[in-house]
């Protein structure tokens, strides 16, 4: 099973309900605004979930397998994401998440 | 940016909603990833990215300060994997929505 957008609107709909058009507009906006923080290089830090970070890659040199031939590989930003304590601990049997609601 | 500027954010983009109702959805949309990957299942949001549980086995490990044997059990950690688009963008490469055929 794969959990797409279509299913956290789901869960939204039921949740909150709203229409799911009003749900949908919101989960989009909400990955959008993630997006447009992550394109500035911000960090985004959810508590319960976890970090992205945007970090700085520096040009260095490596080679194509295949020809053997010198590159070099520019630099560039990538984003990571690190998984929080809690996400990994409720992936493990710990105690679920808190209620949906909760202080933030 | 955190989960409470997020909440923030939305707000302002949807005044019709209270803050309240903003953190009950921003808080829900986190928990359904959590919940899909605490039941092992792959999350593909596509334009962001997708997330997937590795499963990580039993092994001995070594408390680093006292170097003691100790069991380390077996795990399912999660991975993110950066969509395209969120990958040109936080790039700064230029991106068209036409490119958007891969999560």
């Amino acid at each position: 099973m794969t959990m797409t957008k279509a299913d956290i609107v789901e869960r939204i709909y039921e949740k909150v309900g709203f229409s799911k058009k009003e749900a949908t507009e919101v989960v989009e906006a909400i990955f959008e605004l993630l997006k447009e923080r992550l394109e500035q290089g911000e960090k985004v830090k959810v508590s319960g979930f976890g970090n992205f970070v945007v970090n700085e890659k520096r040009p260095r040199k490596g080679r194509n397998p295949q020809t053997g031939q010198e590159i070099v590989i520019s630099g560039r930003r990538v984003l990571t994401f690190k998984a929080s304590q809690v996400l990994k601990k409720t992936m493990n049997g710990g105690s679920p998440p808190s209620a949906t609601g909760s202080a933030t | 940016m955190t989960k409470r500027g997020l909440i923030d954010e939305v707000v302002k983009r949807f005044p019709r909603f209270s803050r309240r109702e903003a953190e009950v959805m921003v808080n829900a949309v986190f928990d359904s990833l959590t919940s899909a990957l605490t039941r092992g299942e792959r999350i593909e949001i596509r334009g962001f990215g997708s997330f997937v549980v590795k499963n990580r086995q039993a092994r001995e490990g070594r408390n680093p300060k006292t170097g003691a044997l100790v069991d380390v059990h077996a795990k399912r950690v999660p991975f993110f994997k950066v969509g395209k688009e969120l990958r040109l963008r936080v790039d700064g490469k230029p991106w068209t929505p036409a490119d958007s055929d891969e999560p």
